[in-house]
């Protein structure tokens, strides 16, 4: 199906399904129900997922590949932002400028941090990469100020010019939209106490999402991406079989800042603003483990990595004492209070306790990430038959 | 003039004269081995050919054009491919893999953005692969991790990939070095093979005297960094001062 093979097909049929039918899937909870609390199928948390998701797939695309670990792609994330909301001030609220805009700067940034941060590699190529981000978020807090509007962070004002659009609509700044389309509409469906709510934003970012994962897995599969996997593998014999290396990381490096332009671009599509923080090195860490918790270097870890790491932020950082004192009321009240004394450093804004010791323990026990994970469960399941399934993506054996 | 020509090459680690004005010529389509004890400089004079090490003098021609200042892949697509002393591999790809690089580097040159190529849609290449993994008698090993492969098979995956590009020139550095007898046979059926089907020329490192007299045409035997002297195969056998170097006695 479009030029991938049967294993991959179904794959991105199951990707497909998943984002497609997330306002359901995300909400197997009643509403007002205990257990309604972790429903995740809102539009700002599901936007979440995918941007996210966009945000990992590029970054397995340089990391995953090639190996080379960059601390520094939130930058890219961060300028695609700025770019996309000077759109949105200056041209119209259709979010389509805005994201090509995004990625295209984001591209051309990427290309000179690339090409410097490339000329060393391992931990010399880390520190240059996170060294060009954090002057990145320096200067937008500093010297840049007329562009990035500094702390207060980039925001759309009344009387921005928009010249092929509306500066106002009522007094008020008009919405994002695509061609028209409100993206902050919402058709909700109910069924009983459960709530359905399907987001217009989100609907254009999960489309967008599965564009990039399909470009992705083509990656994957062709010579360029076997070349990458070739310079992780071994770079010296990469040059002494005629290849230049240097040209195939860069483009490896400046795909991935590009789809981190993309993910910026569709943060500011769903909720116009841009700051600077946005650059800091913990966001590019984050994207670091949301790709090794879910599996670097496969197609679909970094997906999981980030909706997995959204959605535990989410859930984890609600928790607040007041409910853990409900979850722990059936015990006696000395030992209840000693629990949520215990329990509450890892959860509110603690979470990134949690965060921790998830990765520790992902990266001890399951190196392969989560996908590892679930293959070890698949395997449990059915017991191992003869290499069946790798045979699918082989060719005959020559005569 | 010879297909390669060294001309007084020098090359010095520190107080250690590793190659001590070396010339070498290699003839078009002959099996040169080069010989001599450990550390005579054999694995350094490969190095300065394919441009990993650069020499402190001298001169290094190729098919007519200086080597000397070029990158490694620069070198490779020049027509020179080398098989290392310990395999250089892709250690996480794939048998069939580690040969299709060197055919698309064949086909593509240095560098192509084939990103929405799929890789094994590309029948000539893959078939091109096949065909030298048939050869090298590892067809039926082609879907393993090339890590996993013995040391022997190892070798002989490299040699496949060097192979495949069809070099003017095939450097080999102690090609048979771990393998078993038969295999080590096998190999030298391999490369009379290869010579009989078409023009190529090869620089042969080797210790195993039965892989030299078996292939060589013409014998360098070098110690301390230097060429002692330069023969026909049946001229190096009993000459004396190779003799001499074999045995270590030298103390001039
Ligand atoms: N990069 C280097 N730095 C310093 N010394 C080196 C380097 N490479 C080689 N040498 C030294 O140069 C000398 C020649 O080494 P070389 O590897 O060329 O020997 P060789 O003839 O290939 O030996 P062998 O048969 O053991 O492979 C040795 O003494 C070695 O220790
Ligand atoms: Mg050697």
């Amino acid at each position: 199906m479009f030029g991938l093979n049967k294993k991959d097909s179904v794959l991105f049929v199951l990707v497909l399904f998943l984002t497609m039918c997330a306002p359901f899937l995300l909400n197997p909870f009643p509403q007002g129900s205990e257990l309604a609390q972790f429903n995740a199928g809102y539009p700002d948390l599901m936007q979440r997922f995918v941007i996210f998701g966009i945000f990992a797939i590029g970054f397995n695309i340089l990391f995953g590949l090639t190996g080379y670990l960059s601390f520094g792609h939130a930058a890219f994330l961060g300028v695609g932002s700025y770019a996309g909301v000077w759109m949105m001030k200056l041209l119209t609220m259709n979010v389509i400028p805005a994201i090509m805009i995004s990625v295209i700067v984001a591209g051309l940034f990427s290309v000179l941090v690339g090409y410097v941060s490339l000329r060393r590699s391992g931990i010399y190529f880390s520190i240059l990469t996170l060294a060009f981000a954090q002057m990145s978020f320096s200067l937008a807090y500093s010297v840049l100020t007329p562009i990035t509007n500094g702390e207060t962070g980039l925001q759309l004002n009344l009387d921005d010019p928009r010249i092929l659009g509306v500066s106002e609509v009522n007094g008020s700044i008009p919405p994002p939209n695509l061609f028209g389309l409100s993206l902050r509409d919402s058709a909700e469906m109910t069924f009983g106490n459960w709530v359905f709510t399907f987001n217009t934003g989100y609907y254009m970012c999960a489309v967008l999402m599965l564009i990039a994962f399909y470009i992705s897995i083509r990656i994957f599969r062709s010579p360029f991406g076997m070349m990458l996997r070739a310079v992780k593998s071994n770079q010296q014999r990469l040059n002494y079989t005629g290849l230049n290396t240097k040209p195939y990381t860069l483009a490896a490096f400046v795909i991935s800042g590009m789809y981190a332009g993309l993910a910026g671009g569709l943060m500011v599509a769903m909720d116009p603003l841009a700051g600077a923080e946005r650059m800091q090195w913990t966001a590019s860490g984050e994207v670091v483990l949301m790709t090794i918790l879910g599996g670097a270097g496969t197609l679909i870890g970094p997906v999981l990595g980030a909706s997995f790491i959204k959605y535990c932020e989410n859930i984890f950082s609600k928790i607040n004492d007041n409910i853990l004192h409900q979850w722990f009321a059936f015990m006696p009240d000395g030992i209840e209070d000693v629990i949520v004394f215990l329990v509450h450093p890892f959860v509110g804004k603690g979470w990134h306790l949690t965060l921790g010791l998830m990765f520790m323990l992902v990266v001890i026990f399951l190196p392969g990430g989560l996908v590892e994970g679930g293959q070890r469960i698949g395997r449990l399941f059915r017991r191992r038959k003869p290499d069946a399934a790798s045979d699918a993506s082989q060719t005959k054996p020559a005569e | 003039m010879g297909l390669l020509e060294v001309k007084n090459v020098n090359k010095r680690f520190g107080g250690l004269q590793a190659l001590g004005d070396v010339n070498l010529s290699v003839a078009e389509n002959t099996v040169h081995a080069i010989i001599g004890p450990n550390g005579a400089g054999k694995s350094t004079l490969l190095n300065v050919l394919v441009g990993k090490l650069i020499p402190d003098t001298g001169s290094v021609i190729f098919d007519g054009q200086s080597v000397l200042g070029r990158k490694p892949h620069e070198i490779n697509q020049m027509g020179i491919s080398r098989v290392f002393q310990t395999p250089e591999i892709f250690g996480d790809l794939t048998v069939l893999e580690n040969v299709l690089i060197p055919c698309f580097a064949r086909r593509d040159g240095s560098f192509k953005l084939h990103a929405f190529e799929t890789v094994m849609h590309e029948r000539e290449i893959v078939d091109m692969a096949e065909q030298m993994l048939t050869d090298v008698h590892m067809i039926e090993k082609r879907n393993l991790q090339a890590s996993t492969l013995s040391r022997g098979d190892k070798r002989r995956l490299e040699m496949a990939m060097c192979l495949v590009q069809q070099p003017k020139l095939l450097l080999l550095d102690e090609p048979t070095a771990g393998m078993a007898r038969a295999d080590t046979n096998n190999t030298i059926d391999l490369l009379k093979e290869i010579k009989a089907t078409r023009p190529i020329t090869m620089a042969i490192i080797e210790h195993d005297m039965h892989v030299v007299f078996s292939l060589a045409e013409r014998i360098t035997v070098l110690a301390q960094g230097t060429p002692l002297v330069e023969d026909a195969p049946e001229n190096i056998k009993g000459h004396p001062k190779v003799q001499e170097a074999y045995l270590g006695q030298s103390h001039e």
